[in-house]
């Protein structure tokens, strides 16, 4: 039976996930205009709009830990060379434990409440502490606290560089609120520990919505469900249920489901039969991970989290990244791309075509790629060469 | 206030619905033992027969399962392994509601501590829990062994993989206590013990040391689930001291996923160990390394008894049509043959099958050729 505590948990979250379900139907897209009307109402109904100020946009930057300050350093650059129209306000969050505790409670709070006015952030990876005595992630934090509940990790071959597979083109959408990630757990008697994992009905309809409207936008064909509803009959049962009920919907999607030990074995050996996939939490933590070794790893994986009000831009497969922290090998190529997926979001395709092609054409050219790509250039020396390439292209 | 495992209490709640459990049989239930410190954690008793001969539970299983247990009975013949078969069906019964094996199975495989096992479906509807929970539930085989080794022959983008998964059988994600709390809000409980935690890891650190692998390592996310897979994790540091000689360290389940799929020649020299539902997605991902279930076998250690099984589906489609691989179950069968201390025959079998794969003449058609299961049998046969 469950005590007292753990049903009020319960229940909070069932309200939180309750209140929203009236507006959730619009799932926002990040294409600019089709003609399909399904998407016309999403972007229509879109509620979102960061607002402008002196022309410019103000946009929370979150580094990160690890590698996130360099590859920061890199976006900022390329973006100034660019002429973006973006006014960074940059907030240095750490999960790293300093000693002084106070200080970054207070860092993280004051990045929440950035985004919150901001609607917009561009943010690298924080560490997590794996001590029992250490804080709650923060990257979990900061989705729980701002409702941002879908992460997207867009996961393609990149021209050029050659990996073990070849046209992967996949999509992972994973819930990022909920799930085993609740952040519920106990002792019931010394020696046995309880985790909840949570899974609603309104939270699993907003997902499925939002990566079928996904789908939609970005011309995408299918959309694959990964669950384990074969042993989790309640829990991915009332995820899966809820994906096959709202594929009625949307007919001319082609959906299918698939359980996650198959789809991980799929995945490193057909990768290729895949397109959008949607999952609970941790599965998406796994998935995105082994597809983005498919394509090059986590250097060159961008993504997003988006939530109702504010959308968070940051690599598709977080890593921090501590272990080649201030070596200036790091790949920026994770973030830049996210930072034109932030680009698109805000209508300014033009900028970002010419970021990312810039971006490909140095990676195609081969000659500077940083070491995760098999190269020896450092990340100052790849952002300079995306620079000149930026510049040649005018 | 904390809350207590759901299904023993009484439904106070009306809308609270527990999952069904497996029914284990008391006596069974009862038995559960934990190890202790020094001690060799599932040992094989068991005992020959009037002929010098082990005998062994065959459940030959659905499907493709009787043609490939045919192969597999005949190449142990030609090696001369020391083995009878005792066939058992486990076709499953319902008893006081519940789905469960029938005595006989129960029996046979208590009486011989070791079985092998070809695929088996689980009959789809309501009410039965698959077969294969079913049975690591009964014999409480708290530990899975999945080894993936790459089949010279059989070409995949990733060559030379051998790696070697330990995974939690009997608890974690799996325990199959859920309920729903209100309408359209479900709980589902992970479930984390030290003593259950213990004996996997010290399961582990004996494996490796019996496979000659210097390395354990832990695979968790204690980083989210900083009690659950935090205690797993500790109870793995407190182990290792017992095992000097064994090179200990952990890693994040993230890094895993990732590094094994952009290399996984370092994890050749490691066992790796983890909670269930990890180990669960984890091995069948080793095993799309190297080609697909089809050539992975795997093993459920229990202290009283172990089963080895081939883990791929029962193939409805071509069963009955000679089509089938049986390298799988093979490939099982050699792990259950180590198990019994009769390294030997598994040896000679494991290095026909092997030559046979790699020459690549007769192969079946899952794997590019267009031989039969008896034909493929016969080509190991003839290398013995």
């Amino acid at each position: 039976m469950l005590s007292r505590n753990s049903s009020r948990t319960a229940q909070r979250l069932l309200r939180t996930a309750a209140q929203p379900s009236q507006t959730l139907n619009i799932a926002r897209s990040f294409a600019s205009v089709q003609d399909s009307p399904a998407v016309q109402s999403s972007i229509q109904s879109d509620l979102f709009k960061p607002t402008k100020y002196g022309g410019k946009y103000t946009v929370t930057l979150i580094p990160g830990d690890g590698i996130g300050a360099e590859v920061a350093e890199s976006v900022k650059t390329v973006f100034k060379a660019d002429n973006v129209p973006i006014t960074w306000e940059q907030i240095d969050v750490s999960g790293v434990e300093t000693g002084s505790p106070g200080r970054t409670e207070e860092a993280f709070n004051e990045a929440v409440a950035s985004l919150r006015r901001n609607k917009l952030g561009l943010k690298g990876i924080l560490h997590t502490p794996v001590s029992r005595s250490g804080h709650q992630s923060f990257n979990v934090a900061m989705r729980q606290e701002l409702d941002i509940y879908a992460s997207i990790s867009l996961i393609k071959n990149i021209p050029g560089l050659v990996t073990r597979h070849k046209d992967v083109d996949l999509c992972i959408i994973r819930e990022n609120t909920e799930g085993e990630y609740s952040g519920l757990e106990h002792q019931s008697v010394p020696g046995v520990v309880e985790s909840l994992k949570i899974i609603t009905r309104a939270k699993s309809e907003r997902i499925a919505k939002f990566a079928f409207s996904f789908a939609l936008a970005n011309h995408r064909k299918k959309v694959t469900c990964i669950h384990k509803a074969n042993i989790m009959k309640l829990a991915d049962g009332l995820f899966r249920g809820t994906f096959q009920r709202l594929a009625k919907e949307y007919p001319q999607l082609e959906s299918n489901d698939m359980i996650v030990d198959n789809a991980s074995m799929q995945c490193v050996s057909r990768p290729q039969q895949f397109d959008v996939l949607v999952m609970p939490n941790l599965y998406g933590g796994i998935l995105s991970n082994i597809a983005a070794a498919l394509v090059g790893g986590p250097g060159v994986v961008p993504g997003c989290n988006m939530g109702r009000d504010v959308a968070v831009f940051e690599p598709g497969c977080r890593h921090v990244g501590l272990d080649i922290q201030g070596k200036d090998q790091a790949n920026p190529t994770a973030l830049l791309l996210s930072g034109a997926m932030l680009l698109r979001h805000l209508g300014l395709d033009d900028h970002a075509n010419r970021i990312s092609n810039a971006v490909y054409d140095v990676i195609a050219q081969g000659a500077i790629r940083t070491r995760d790509m098999g190269g020896n250039a450092t990340t100052h020396e790849f952002t300079r060469a995306i620079l000149n390439s930026m510049e040649k292209a005018l | 206030m904390f809350a207590l495992r759901s299904i023993a209490a009484p439904a106070q709640r009306q809308c609270l619905r527990v999952a069904p459990r497996a029914a284990a049989p008391f006596a069974l239930r009862n038995q559960r033992q934990y190890s202790s410190k020094g001690e060799q954690v599932a040992k094989f008793n068991g005992i020959k027969d009037a002929n010098g001969k082990y005998p062994v539970s065959l459940i030959e299983g659905d499907g493709i399962g009787p043609e490939i247990a045919v192969a597999v009975k005949d190449i142990f013949a030609a090696a001369k392994a020391p083995i009878t078969w005792e066939p058992i069906s486990v076709d499953p019964i319902i008893k006081d509601g519940r789905t469960a094996i029938p005595d006989t199975a129960i029996e046979s495989i208590k009486r011989n501590k070791i079985a092998l096992k070809g695929p088996l479906a689980t009959p789809i509807g309501k009410g039965h829990v698959s077969l294969n929970l079913t049975l690591r539930r009964t014999f409480n085989l708290f530990a899975n062994l999945r080894p993936c080794r790459s089949v010279a022959g059989y070409k995949t983008p990733y060559d030379d993989v051998d790696t070697v998964l330990i995974r939690e059988n009997t608890e974690g994600e799996y325990s199959g206590i859920e309920h729903v709390v209100v309408d359209g809000v479900v709980q589902s409980i992970k479930l984390i013990t030290r003593d259950a935690s213990e004996r996997v890891l010290r399961y582990a650190f004996q494996h490796a040391q019996s496979i000659g692998r210097k390395k354990v390592r832990v695979v968790h996310k204690a980083t989210i689930m900083k009690m659950s897979d935090g205690l797993f994790l500790n109870v793995a540091r407190e182990i290792a001291r017992e095992y000097p000689d064994i090179e200990f360290d952990a890693e994040l389940l993230d890094n895993t996923c990732l590094k094994m799929t952009t290399d996984p020649l370092p994890y050749n020299d490691k066992v790796l160990v983890m909670p269930n539902l990890y180990g669960d997605i984890l091995s069948d991902m080793c095993a799309g390394l190297i080609g697909g279930l089809g050539l992975t076998p795997s093993g459920n250690i229990g202290d009283e008894c172990s089963i080895f099984e081939a883990v791929h589906g029962s193939a409805p489609d071509i069963a009955g049509k000679n089509l089938a691989n049986p390298t799988a179950l093979l490939l099982s069968s050699m792990m259950m043959l180590r198990h019994m201390s009769l390294g030997e025959y598994a040896d000679r079998i494991e290095k026909a099958a092997f030559a046979t794969l790699a020459e690549g003449k007769v192969l079946t058609g899952d794997l590019g050729g267009k031989s039969t299961t008896t034909d493929f049998a016969s080509a190991i046969i003839n290398k013995l």
